[in-house]
Protein backbone atom coordinates (compact mmCIF):
# COMPACT_ATOMS: atom_id res chain seq x y z
CA UNK A 1 0.00 0.00 0.00
CA UNK A 2 1.48 3.36 -0.98
CA UNK A 3 1.68 6.18 1.51
CA UNK A 4 -0.53 8.37 -0.63
CA UNK A 5 -3.44 5.96 -0.71
CA UNK A 6 -3.07 5.55 3.03
CA UNK A 7 -3.54 9.28 3.60
CA UNK A 8 -6.45 9.24 1.18
CA UNK A 9 -8.05 6.43 3.11
CA UNK A 10 -7.47 8.23 6.42
CA UNK A 11 -9.21 11.34 5.08
CA UNK A 12 -12.10 9.30 3.74
CA UNK A 13 -12.47 7.52 7.07
CA UNK A 14 -12.31 10.70 9.18
CA UNK A 15 -14.46 12.95 7.06
CA UNK A 16 -17.13 10.53 5.90
CA UNK A 17 -17.04 6.77 6.27
CA UNK A 18 -16.11 6.60 9.95
CA UNK A 19 -16.99 10.18 10.94
CA UNK A 20 -16.74 10.55 14.75
CA UNK A 21 -19.96 12.55 14.94
CA UNK A 22 -22.20 10.82 12.41
CA UNK A 23 -21.01 7.20 12.46
CA UNK A 24 -19.08 6.56 15.65
CA UNK A 25 -21.50 8.87 17.53
CA UNK A 26 -18.72 9.89 19.90
CA UNK A 27 -18.70 13.13 21.85
CA UNK A 28 -22.45 13.64 21.58
CA UNK A 29 -22.68 15.68 24.76
CA UNK A 30 -20.69 18.71 23.53
CA UNK A 31 -21.94 18.10 20.00
CA UNK A 32 -25.56 18.60 20.98
CA UNK A 33 -25.12 21.10 23.79
CA UNK A 34 -22.90 23.67 22.13
CA UNK A 35 -24.32 23.81 18.62
CA UNK A 36 -26.88 26.54 19.29
CA UNK A 37 -24.96 28.93 17.05
CA UNK A 38 -22.44 28.52 14.26
CA UNK A 39 -19.84 30.54 16.17
CA UNK A 40 -20.00 28.28 19.21
CA UNK A 41 -19.79 25.25 16.93
CA UNK A 42 -16.68 26.55 15.16
CA UNK A 43 -15.08 27.43 18.48
CA UNK A 44 -15.60 24.01 20.02
CA UNK A 45 -14.77 22.29 16.72
CA UNK A 46 -11.42 24.06 16.48
CA UNK A 47 -10.61 23.38 20.14
CA UNK A 48 -11.42 19.68 19.72
CA UNK A 49 -9.45 19.53 16.47
CA UNK A 50 -6.39 21.05 18.12
CA UNK A 51 -6.55 18.69 21.09
CA UNK A 52 -7.07 15.69 18.83
CA UNK A 53 -4.08 16.49 16.60
CA UNK A 54 -1.78 17.19 19.58
CA UNK A 55 -2.88 14.13 21.54
CA UNK A 56 -2.62 11.80 18.53
CA UNK A 57 0.87 13.07 17.73
CA UNK A 58 2.05 12.74 21.33
CA UNK A 59 0.47 9.34 21.90
CA UNK A 60 2.04 8.07 18.70
CA UNK A 61 5.44 9.53 19.55
CA UNK A 62 5.59 7.79 22.91
CA UNK A 63 3.92 4.55 21.85
CA UNK A 64 7.12 2.51 22.18
CA UNK A 65 7.93 3.65 25.73
CA UNK A 66 4.53 3.24 27.32
CA UNK A 67 3.88 -0.10 29.06
CA UNK A 68 0.53 -1.36 27.87
CA UNK A 69 -0.84 -1.85 31.41
CA UNK A 70 -0.74 1.87 32.17
CA UNK A 71 -1.39 3.24 28.69
CA UNK A 72 -4.93 4.43 29.33
CA UNK A 73 -4.10 6.62 32.37
CA UNK A 74 -1.19 8.06 30.42
CA UNK A 75 -3.42 8.85 27.43
CA UNK A 76 -5.90 10.53 29.76
CA UNK A 77 -3.10 12.56 31.35
CA UNK A 78 -1.88 13.73 27.96
CA UNK A 79 -5.37 14.63 26.74
CA UNK A 80 -6.21 16.43 29.98
CA UNK A 81 -2.99 18.42 29.79
CA UNK A 82 -3.70 19.53 26.22
CA UNK A 83 -7.29 20.42 27.02
CA UNK A 84 -6.18 22.52 29.98
CA UNK A 85 -3.68 24.32 27.76
CA UNK A 86 -6.31 25.01 25.10
CA UNK A 87 -8.68 26.20 27.81
CA UNK A 88 -6.11 28.61 29.24
CA UNK A 89 -5.24 29.91 25.78
CA UNK A 90 -8.89 30.48 24.89
CA UNK A 91 -9.49 32.15 28.22
CA UNK A 92 -6.63 34.51 27.46
CA UNK A 93 -7.22 35.24 23.78
CA UNK A 94 -10.90 34.56 23.01
CA UNK A 95 -12.45 35.54 26.31
CA UNK A 96 -16.03 35.99 25.10
CA UNK A 97 -16.11 32.63 23.38
CA UNK A 98 -14.51 30.99 26.40
CA UNK A 99 -17.44 32.22 28.43
CA UNK A 100 -20.09 31.11 25.98
CA UNK A 101 -18.59 27.61 25.64
CA UNK A 102 -18.48 27.37 29.41
CA UNK A 103 -18.24 23.90 30.88
CA UNK A 104 -18.01 22.19 27.48
CA UNK A 105 -14.43 23.28 26.96
CA UNK A 106 -12.99 21.30 29.92
CA UNK A 107 -15.40 18.51 28.98
CA UNK A 108 -13.38 17.89 25.80
CA UNK A 109 -11.30 15.64 28.08
CA UNK A 110 -14.21 13.25 28.27
CA UNK A 111 -14.89 13.32 24.53
CA UNK A 112 -14.58 9.64 23.64
CA UNK A 113 -13.57 10.52 20.10
CA UNK A 114 -10.20 11.67 21.38
CA UNK A 115 -9.28 8.76 23.62
CA UNK A 116 -10.85 6.47 21.04
CA UNK A 117 -8.46 7.65 18.32
CA UNK A 118 -5.51 7.54 20.72
CA UNK A 119 -6.24 3.92 21.59
CA UNK A 120 -7.46 2.65 18.23
CA UNK A 121 -5.06 4.36 15.86
CA UNK A 122 -2.35 6.62 17.29
CA UNK A 123 -0.95 4.06 19.72
CA UNK A 124 -0.25 1.65 16.85
CA UNK A 125 0.92 3.91 14.02
CA UNK A 126 3.78 6.28 13.19
CA UNK A 127 3.61 9.94 14.16
CA UNK A 128 2.93 11.31 10.70
CA UNK A 129 -0.04 9.09 9.99
CA UNK A 130 -1.38 9.50 13.54
CA UNK A 131 -1.23 13.28 13.29
CA UNK A 132 -2.98 13.17 9.94
CA UNK A 133 -5.62 10.86 11.38
CA UNK A 134 -6.16 13.31 14.25
CA UNK A 135 -6.51 16.14 11.75
CA UNK A 136 -9.07 14.30 9.62
CA UNK A 137 -11.10 12.95 12.54
CA UNK A 138 -11.04 16.41 14.10
CA UNK A 139 -12.16 18.00 10.84
CA UNK A 140 -14.93 15.44 10.51
CA UNK A 141 -16.14 16.23 14.01
CA UNK A 142 -15.82 19.99 13.47
CA UNK A 143 -17.77 19.80 10.20
CA UNK A 144 -20.66 17.98 11.84
CA UNK A 145 -20.63 20.57 14.63
CA UNK A 146 -20.71 23.38 12.10
CA UNK A 147 -23.51 21.95 10.00
CA UNK A 148 -25.57 21.33 13.10
CA UNK A 149 -24.74 24.78 14.48
CA UNK A 150 -25.66 26.49 11.21
CA UNK A 151 -28.96 24.60 10.86
CA UNK A 152 -29.98 25.29 14.43
CA UNK A 153 -28.98 28.94 14.27
CA UNK A 154 -30.92 29.54 11.05
CA UNK A 155 -34.01 27.74 12.31
CA UNK A 156 -33.77 29.08 15.84
CA UNK A 157 -32.97 32.73 15.37
CA UNK A 158 -32.78 33.30 11.61
CA UNK A 159 -29.14 34.40 11.62
CA UNK A 160 -25.71 33.07 10.72
CA UNK A 161 -22.41 33.94 12.45
CA UNK A 162 -24.22 35.66 15.31
CA UNK A 163 -21.49 36.56 17.83
CA UNK A 164 -18.63 35.80 15.45
CA UNK A 165 -16.78 38.73 17.01
CA UNK A 166 -16.41 36.67 20.18
CA UNK A 167 -14.27 34.21 18.24
CA UNK A 168 -12.48 36.32 15.69
CA UNK A 169 -12.30 39.81 17.14
CA UNK A 170 -14.34 42.94 16.54
CA UNK A 171 -14.00 43.03 12.76
CA UNK A 172 -15.98 39.79 12.53
CA UNK A 173 -19.26 41.35 13.63
CA UNK A 174 -19.78 42.26 9.96
CA UNK A 175 -20.01 38.54 9.17
CA UNK A 176 -23.35 38.34 10.91
CA UNK A 177 -26.07 37.57 8.38
CA UNK A 178 -29.70 38.13 9.17
CA UNK A 179 -31.50 35.62 6.97
CA UNK A 180 -34.95 36.33 8.20
CA UNK A 181 -36.31 37.78 11.42
CA UNK A 182 -39.29 36.75 13.43
CA UNK A 183 -40.75 37.97 16.70
CA UNK A 184 -40.78 34.74 18.63
CA UNK A 185 -37.97 32.35 17.98
CA UNK A 186 -38.40 28.75 16.92
CA UNK A 187 -37.51 27.50 20.38
CA UNK A 188 -37.35 23.82 19.55
CA UNK A 189 -34.31 24.35 17.35
CA UNK A 190 -32.39 26.03 20.14
CA UNK A 191 -33.31 23.65 22.95
CA UNK A 192 -31.70 20.20 23.36
CA UNK A 193 -34.57 18.19 21.78
CA UNK A 194 -34.08 20.18 18.58
CA UNK A 195 -30.42 19.18 18.62
CA UNK A 196 -31.33 15.49 18.78
CA UNK A 197 -33.86 15.84 15.98
CA UNK A 198 -31.46 17.75 13.73
CA UNK A 199 -28.74 15.21 14.49
CA UNK A 200 -31.13 12.42 13.54
CA UNK A 201 -31.82 14.07 10.18
CA UNK A 202 -28.10 14.51 9.58
CA UNK A 203 -27.39 10.83 10.20
CA UNK A 204 -30.37 9.82 8.08
CA UNK A 205 -29.11 12.10 5.32
CA UNK A 206 -25.67 10.51 5.42
CA UNK A 207 -27.15 7.02 5.31
CA UNK A 208 -29.40 7.99 2.42
CA UNK A 209 -26.41 9.25 0.43
CA UNK A 210 -24.47 6.07 1.25
CA UNK A 211 -27.42 3.93 0.15
CA UNK A 212 -27.76 5.92 -3.06
CA UNK A 213 -24.09 5.44 -3.86
CA UNK A 214 -24.26 1.75 -3.01
CA UNK A 215 -27.22 1.34 -5.36
CA UNK A 216 -25.30 2.93 -8.19
CA UNK A 217 -22.15 0.99 -7.48
CA UNK A 218 -22.99 -2.59 -8.75
CA UNK A 219 -23.22 -1.39 -12.37
CA UNK A 220 -19.49 -0.67 -12.46
CA UNK A 221 -18.62 -3.52 -10.13
CA UNK A 222 -17.15 -5.72 -12.87
CA UNK A 223 -14.17 -3.61 -13.71
CA UNK A 224 -13.67 -2.38 -10.16
CA UNK A 225 -13.47 -5.66 -8.30
CA UNK A 226 -9.72 -5.80 -8.20
CA UNK A 227 -9.47 -2.33 -6.77
CA UNK A 228 -12.07 -3.04 -4.11
CA UNK A 229 -9.99 -5.85 -2.69
CA UNK A 230 -7.11 -3.48 -2.28
CA UNK A 231 -9.11 -0.79 -0.56
CA UNK A 232 -10.73 -3.09 1.96
CA UNK A 233 -8.23 -2.93 4.75
CA UNK A 234 -9.68 -0.81 7.52
CA UNK A 235 -9.80 -2.31 10.99
CA UNK B 1 6.01 -8.76 38.96
CA UNK B 2 7.30 -6.26 41.49
CA UNK B 3 9.71 -4.85 38.96
CA UNK B 4 6.91 -4.42 36.43
CA UNK B 5 4.78 -2.55 38.96
CA UNK B 6 7.69 -0.31 39.89
CA UNK B 7 8.45 0.33 36.29
CA UNK B 8 4.85 1.24 35.48
CA UNK B 9 4.68 3.53 38.48
CA UNK B 10 7.84 5.29 37.36
CA UNK B 11 6.56 5.81 33.81
CA UNK B 12 3.24 7.07 35.10
CA UNK B 13 4.97 9.47 37.51
CA UNK B 14 7.20 10.75 34.73
CA UNK B 15 4.23 11.49 32.51
CA UNK B 16 2.37 13.16 35.37
CA UNK B 17 5.38 15.42 35.96
CA UNK B 18 5.76 16.21 32.25
CA UNK B 19 2.06 17.03 31.82
CA UNK B 20 2.00 19.17 34.96
CA UNK B 21 5.06 21.02 33.73
CA UNK B 22 3.40 21.71 30.38
CA UNK B 23 0.23 23.02 32.03
CA UNK B 24 2.27 25.16 34.43
CA UNK B 25 4.20 26.75 31.60
CA UNK B 26 1.03 27.59 29.65
CA UNK B 27 -0.60 28.86 32.82
CA UNK B 28 2.40 31.06 33.54
CA UNK B 29 2.36 32.42 30.00
CA UNK B 30 -1.35 33.21 29.92
CA UNK B 31 -1.92 34.26 33.54
CA UNK B 32 -1.47 37.98 33.03
CA UNK B 33 -3.53 38.10 29.85
CA UNK B 34 -6.40 36.28 31.56
CA UNK B 35 -6.42 38.68 34.50
CA UNK B 36 -6.29 41.61 32.11
CA UNK B 37 -9.18 40.19 30.09
CA UNK B 38 -11.30 39.75 33.21
CA UNK B 39 -10.54 43.29 34.37
CA UNK B 40 -11.33 44.69 30.95
CA UNK B 41 -14.59 42.78 30.81
CA UNK B 42 -15.64 44.08 34.22
CA UNK B 43 -14.48 47.60 33.46
CA UNK B 44 -16.39 47.75 30.20
CA UNK B 45 -19.51 46.59 32.04
CA UNK B 46 -18.89 49.19 34.73
CA UNK B 47 -18.53 51.95 32.15
CA UNK B 48 -21.72 50.66 30.54
CA UNK B 49 -23.71 51.34 33.68
CA UNK B 50 -21.82 54.44 34.80
CA UNK B 51 -20.70 56.51 31.79
CA UNK B 52 -16.95 57.15 31.88
CA UNK B 53 -17.32 60.91 31.58
CA UNK B 54 -19.09 61.09 34.93
CA UNK B 55 -16.06 59.93 36.90
CA UNK B 56 -12.34 60.42 37.09
CA UNK B 57 -11.21 57.95 39.72
CA UNK B 58 -9.76 54.47 39.31
CA UNK B 59 -13.15 52.78 39.38
CA UNK B 60 -11.83 49.23 39.31
CA UNK B 61 -9.69 49.70 42.41
CA UNK B 62 -12.16 51.81 44.40
CA UNK B 63 -14.08 48.86 45.62
CA UNK B 64 -15.79 47.60 48.77
CA UNK B 65 -16.66 44.04 49.73
CA UNK B 66 -20.20 43.68 50.98
CA UNK B 67 -21.03 40.67 53.10
CA UNK B 68 -23.85 38.58 51.68
CA UNK B 69 -27.35 39.52 52.80
CA UNK B 70 -30.94 38.98 51.75
CA UNK B 71 -31.16 42.26 49.86
CA UNK B 72 -28.34 41.21 47.56
CA UNK B 73 -29.55 37.73 46.80
CA UNK B 74 -28.12 35.50 49.50
CA UNK B 75 -24.91 34.57 51.25
CA UNK B 76 -22.46 35.31 48.45
CA UNK B 77 -20.09 38.22 48.95
CA UNK B 78 -20.85 41.14 46.66
CA UNK B 79 -18.77 44.05 45.42
CA UNK B 80 -19.47 47.76 45.31
CA UNK B 81 -17.47 49.91 42.89
CA UNK B 82 -17.58 53.57 43.76
CA UNK B 83 -17.41 56.17 41.00
CA UNK B 84 -16.10 59.55 42.10
CA UNK B 85 -15.61 62.85 40.33
CA UNK B 86 -12.85 64.86 42.03
CA UNK B 87 -13.29 62.70 45.13
CA UNK B 88 -17.03 63.38 45.34
CA UNK B 89 -19.00 60.14 44.97
CA UNK B 90 -21.37 60.22 41.99
CA UNK B 91 -22.56 56.65 41.71
CA UNK B 92 -22.01 53.14 43.00
CA UNK B 93 -22.12 49.90 41.02
CA UNK B 94 -23.15 46.99 43.23
CA UNK B 95 -23.03 43.37 42.12
CA UNK B 96 -26.13 41.51 43.15
CA UNK B 97 -28.07 38.36 42.42
CA UNK B 98 -31.68 37.44 41.76
CA UNK B 99 -32.07 34.19 43.69
CA UNK B 100 -35.41 33.27 42.10
CA UNK B 101 -34.56 33.07 38.38
CA UNK B 102 -36.27 30.41 36.28
CA UNK B 103 -33.09 28.37 36.19
CA UNK B 104 -30.85 29.33 39.09
CA UNK B 105 -29.41 32.63 40.21
CA UNK B 106 -29.21 35.58 37.85
CA UNK B 107 -26.11 37.64 38.59
CA UNK B 108 -26.49 41.36 38.06
CA UNK B 109 -24.62 44.57 38.42
CA UNK B 110 -26.76 47.53 39.47
CA UNK B 111 -25.41 51.05 39.30
CA UNK B 112 -27.12 53.61 41.49
CA UNK B 113 -26.59 57.35 41.49
CA UNK B 114 -25.98 58.96 44.86
CA UNK B 115 -29.53 60.37 44.79
CA UNK B 116 -30.84 56.78 44.74
CA UNK B 117 -31.96 56.62 41.09
CA UNK B 118 -30.81 53.76 38.88
CA UNK B 119 -27.95 54.62 36.53
CA UNK B 120 -27.94 51.28 34.74
CA UNK B 121 -28.38 47.53 35.16
CA UNK B 122 -26.62 44.68 33.37
CA UNK B 123 -26.86 40.92 33.66
CA UNK B 124 -23.46 39.39 34.37
CA UNK B 125 -24.42 35.72 34.28
CA UNK B 126 -27.61 33.73 33.88
CA UNK B 127 -28.99 30.39 32.73
CA UNK B 128 -32.46 31.48 31.65
CA UNK B 129 -34.22 29.77 28.75
CA UNK B 130 -32.70 30.82 25.41
CA UNK B 131 -35.23 32.72 23.33
CA UNK B 132 -37.51 33.49 26.26
CA UNK B 133 -35.80 34.53 29.48
CA UNK B 134 -32.56 35.62 27.86
CA UNK B 135 -34.13 38.87 26.69
CA UNK B 136 -32.61 40.34 29.85
CA UNK B 137 -29.32 40.46 27.90
CA UNK B 138 -28.60 43.70 26.08
CA UNK B 139 -27.64 41.88 22.90
CA UNK B 140 -31.06 40.24 22.71
CA UNK B 141 -33.40 42.97 23.86
CA UNK B 142 -33.55 46.54 25.17
CA UNK B 143 -35.61 45.58 28.18
CA UNK B 144 -32.91 46.08 30.81
CA UNK B 145 -32.52 49.76 29.83
CA UNK B 146 -36.01 50.27 31.24
CA UNK B 147 -34.53 50.58 34.72
CA UNK B 148 -32.46 53.66 33.83
CA UNK B 149 -33.48 56.70 35.83
CA UNK B 150 -36.08 54.91 37.96
CA UNK B 151 -36.07 55.38 41.71
CA UNK B 152 -37.31 53.13 44.48
CA UNK B 153 -39.36 55.29 46.82
CA UNK B 154 -40.04 52.83 49.61
CA UNK B 155 -39.97 49.19 50.59
CA UNK B 156 -43.58 48.77 49.46
CA UNK B 157 -43.21 50.69 46.21
CA UNK B 158 -45.87 49.02 44.08
CA UNK B 159 -44.56 50.36 40.78
CA UNK B 160 -41.52 48.10 41.13
CA UNK B 161 -43.12 45.01 39.64
CA UNK B 162 -43.89 43.65 36.17
CA UNK B 163 -47.02 44.99 34.48
CA UNK B 164 -48.82 41.71 35.04
CA UNK B 165 -48.47 42.34 38.78
CA UNK B 166 -49.52 45.97 38.46
CA UNK B 167 -46.06 47.47 38.17
CA UNK B 168 -44.29 49.56 35.56
CA UNK B 169 -41.97 47.03 33.91
CA UNK B 170 -42.81 44.90 30.88
CA UNK B 171 -42.74 41.15 31.10
CA UNK B 172 -41.80 38.96 28.12
CA UNK B 173 -44.30 36.86 26.24
CA UNK B 174 -43.98 33.40 27.68
CA UNK B 175 -41.58 34.36 30.41
CA UNK B 176 -42.74 36.26 33.47
CA UNK B 177 -40.58 34.60 36.08
CA UNK B 178 -37.29 35.97 34.76
CA UNK B 179 -38.25 39.68 34.58
CA UNK B 180 -40.09 39.38 37.89
CA UNK B 181 -36.90 38.06 39.51
CA UNK B 182 -34.75 40.77 37.96
CA UNK B 183 -37.13 43.59 38.92
CA UNK B 184 -37.22 42.33 42.50
CA UNK B 185 -33.43 42.02 42.68
CA UNK B 186 -32.87 45.53 41.32
CA UNK B 187 -35.42 46.91 43.74
CA UNK B 188 -33.76 45.14 46.68
CA UNK B 189 -30.33 46.34 45.64
CA UNK B 190 -31.60 49.91 45.45
CA UNK B 191 -33.20 49.53 48.88
CA UNK B 192 -29.94 48.17 50.27
CA UNK B 193 -28.08 51.12 48.83
CA UNK B 194 -30.54 53.63 50.29
CA UNK B 195 -30.11 52.09 53.73
CA UNK B 196 -26.32 51.72 53.66
CA UNK B 197 -25.38 54.67 51.49
CA UNK B 198 -23.26 56.37 54.13
CA UNK B 199 -21.20 53.38 55.10
CA UNK B 200 -20.49 52.44 51.48
CA UNK B 201 -19.56 55.94 50.37
CA UNK B 202 -17.58 57.02 53.42
CA UNK B 203 -15.12 54.12 53.26
CA UNK B 204 -11.82 55.44 52.04
CA UNK B 205 -9.70 52.35 51.54
CA UNK B 206 -10.55 49.62 49.11
CA UNK B 207 -11.35 46.30 50.72
CA UNK B 208 -11.31 44.09 47.63
CA UNK B 209 -8.41 41.67 47.93
CA UNK B 210 -8.19 40.54 44.31
CA UNK B 211 -8.03 44.05 42.98
CA UNK B 212 -5.01 45.15 44.95
CA UNK B 213 -2.51 43.58 42.64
Amino acid sequence: MTERSEYKELSWQGLWKNNPGLVQLLGLCPLLAVTTTLTNAIGLGLATLLVLVCSNATVSAIRNWVPKEVRIPIFVLIIAAFVTCVQLLMNAYTFGLYQSLGIFLPLIVTNCAIIGRAEAYASKNPVKQATFDGLMMGLGFALVLMVLGAVREILGQGTLFDGADLLLGDWASVLRIEIFSFDSKFLLAILPPGAFIAMGFLIAGKNAIDAYIAKKQPKVETDKTIERVRVNFEG
Amino acid sequence: MKVAVQNNAKVLALFAIACTALVSVVNWLTKDTIIRQQQQQLLSTLYDVIPAERLNNDLYHDCQVIAGNDYLGGDDEQMAYIARMDNMPVAVAITSAAPDGYNGKIKLIVALNVDGSVSGVRVLKHQETPGLGDKIETRKNDWIYGFNGKTVEAENDLRWAVKKDGGMFDQFTGATITPRAVVKAVKNTALYFNKNKDSILSAQTSTCRDNND
